[in-house]
C-alpha cells in the first residue's frame, strides 16, 4: 500500500544555482525510479537557519510531496544520508488530517500566484 | 471580641487572580494539523529560551500540545527553530 510522504531537505550554500538544480533533478529521478508519484514540490530558497550546520549559517531548501511503497523510504534516507550535498533532511509520513492541510496549502498558494506575479 | 478585630471584612469578595478562562486554541477552531514549516505560529508556543511552554500556560489540551511538541522537535531538526536561544522575542 502506498503512503503519502514529505520530504524537506537541506543543500549548502556553497553549491553554485547550477548544482542545486541539478541535485534537485538527481533527487526526483531518484525518487521516480524508486516508483514514488511525484505530488507537489517547493523551493523556499536560500534561508537562514536558526542555528549553524557544519560550520554554515545558511541553506536552500527543498521540499518534496510523493506517493510510495513505504519499504522504499529507507533507500531514500540512505540516499540523502550519503550525499554531501545534503546538509540536513527530514521525512514525515502525512495523516489524513496533514493531507487535508497540505491540500488546502496548495490551493491557497495557488490562489496568492496570480496576485504576486512572480 | 479579639477574634473579631482581627478579622478583615470586606464588603464585596476581592477579585484576587481573576484570570480569563483558558483554552484550547486547537479545539476552538477545529485544527487538527499542526505544521512545522510554520515557524512564526510555532513561536507562541515557546519561551524566549527557545524552550516549549507547559499547558498550564498555553491552555492547549494535551492531545494537541503533543503534537505541538512534535511540529517543535521537527522545525529545531531542519533548523527552521533553535535548539537554545536567548532573546527570541
Amino acid at each position: 500500500m502506498t503512503k503519502r510522504y514529505e520530504t524537506v531537505f537541506i543543500l549548502t550554500p556553497v553549491l553554485s544555482v547550477d548544482q542545486v538544480k541539478e541535485t534537485v533533478v538527481n533527487f526526483k529521478k531518484f525518487l521516480k525510479d524508486s516508483g514514488a508519484k511525484l505530488m507537489h514540490e517547493e523551493d523556499w530558497g536560500l534561508r537562514k537557519l536558526a542555528y549553524p550546520i557544519q560550520k554554515k549559517s545558511t541553506g536552500f531548501y527543498h521540499l518534496f510531496e510523493y506517493e510510495i511503497e513505504g519499504e522504499a523510504i529507507a533507500n531514500i534516507e540512505v540516499a540523502l544520508k550519503r550525499d554531501e550535498k545534503v546538509m540536513r533532511f527530514l521525512t514525515v509520513a502525512l495523516d489524513k488530517h496533514a493531507i487535508a492541510f497540505v491540500e488546502s496549502r496548495k490551493n491557497r498558494s495557488k490562489k496568492a500566484e496570480p496576485t504576486t506575479a512572480e | 471580641m479579639s477574634e473579631n478585630s482581627s478579622e478583615i471584612r470586606y464588603l464585596t469578595p476581592p477579585n484576587i487572580e481573576l484570570t480569563k478562562e483558558k483554552y484550547c486554541r486547537f479545539k476552538k477552531h477545529k485544527i487538527k494539523y499542526i505544521d512545522y514549516k510554520d515557524e512564526k505560529f510555532l513561536l507562541q508556543f515557546v519561551n524566549e529560551q527557545g524552550k516549549l511552554l507547559p499547558r498550564r500556560i498555553t491552555g492547549t489540551s494535551l492531545k494537541y500540545q503533543r503534537k505541538v511538541s512534535q511540529a517543535v522537535k521537527r522545525a529545531r531538526h531542519l533548523a527552521l527553530m533553535p535548539y537554545v536561544a536567548d532573546m527570541l522575542k
